[in-house]
């Protein structure tokens, strides 16, 4: 079972609510990957409009916990008040922190994380803060309360899988004790089980679900390859070595010459 | 009086946010309200009293990741 803050989860997939071509197949995504923890948003609502009622009810009908986000936030008072606003729709004090700082990355501003999450976590959130691989920054959202991080392995919709191996083992090693989570840049069930088998402790996954050809079967294919992945990393798998070792005995071996 | 509603410039006749949110048909539990950047709580709109140009944020669930 995996803990993040006081709840315990057995799925270790996450899986945002965005891009789905329909709130059917996002509903079938989110059944077939047996998450228990949806990320969803907030944004305006319309003068008479009743689209955030609509997507409020299908939520609660998929029966899953809800880790609200503050992304598209690029500032640090846009972010608090935003993580207020959503406590207040949502009824938990879970937020998924993102201050984003580069328009083009959307890398996060790290140094606006680090003092958004202090004033969270002061204020009784219990902060999920999407990070860099940096491990100075990772320390400071410890000090800030942080209990769970969630480093980023590519640039959010990029698809492009673990970026810097080391960086990540690195990140791993560092914090033994502390829920990790990829939150950005997974494309592939592969990609997820590489940093499952990394020792990370779960993917939070989006557009690599919602932007596929068939959301629903690869949600549950990504469920596969996380379990796969922890369950290689708990059995220590070989590392790789530059010569060859015969795999089959050579004593005993017939000589025909 | 006029107030920015979500960004935009409108005239509404309301005097709390509550009454603004019933001015404009905006309903429904999962709505969530700030003005000039402070978050006001659902059970103090009806006596949040609003002020000439203030700035009111209506928010709503929506899909994210």
């Amino acid at each position: 079972m995996l803990k993040l803050y006081d709840i315990e989860v057995r799925s270790r997939l996450l899986l945002g609510t965005a891009r789905y071509p329909s709130p059917a197949v996002l509903a079938e995504a989110v059944r077939r990957s047996k998450t228990e923890i949806v990320t969803v948003s907030l944004r305006r609502e319309a003068v008479g409009g009743k689209a955030g009622g609509a997507f409020f009810d299908l939520i609660g009908e998929l029966g899953v916990r809800v880790l609200p986000n503050t992304a598209g936030c690029h500032s640090v008072q846009e972010a608090v008040l935003t993580a207020k606003m959503a406590r207040e729709v949502f009824r938990t004090d879970w937020i998924k922190l993102e201050v984003i700082g580069h328009h083009d990355t959307l890398q996060p501003d790290v140094f606006g994380l680090v003092e958004a999450a202090r004033i969270l976590t002061g204020e009784g959130f219990q902060v999920f803060p999407y990070t860099t691989d940096d491990l100075v920054v990772a320390e400071r959202l410890l000090e800030a309360g942080c209990r769970v991080l969630m480093p980023w392995c590519a640039p959010i919709g990029s698809a492009k899988g673990p970026l810097n191996p080391m960086a990540l083992r690195a990140f791993r090693a560092h914090f033994p004790d502390v829920p990790l989570i990829i939150d950005a840049g997974i494309g592939r069930p592969s990609h997820a089980a590489t940093v499952m088998e990394y020792g990370y402790d779960a993917v939070l996954l989006n557009t690599a679900v919602a932007g596929a050809g068939d959301p629903a079967t690869i949600a549950e294919a990504f469920a596969l390859a996380i379990d796969a992945g922890s369950l290689a990393h708990g059995a220590v798998p070989l590392e790789p070595r530059d010569i060859a070792v015969p795999s089959t005995p050579v004593i005993g071996k017939a000589v025909f010459s | 009086m006029t107030f920015i509603i979500n960004g935009e410039e409108q005239e509404v006749a309301a005097t709390t946010l509550a009454d603004l949110l019933l001015a404009l048909d905006y309903e429904g539990g999962w709505l969530a309200t700030a003005v000039n950047g402070e978050l006001v709580h659902r059970e103090d709109r009806a006596d949040f009293r609003l002020g000439e140009r203030d700035r009111i944020e209506i928010l709503s669930p929506m899909q994210g990741g």
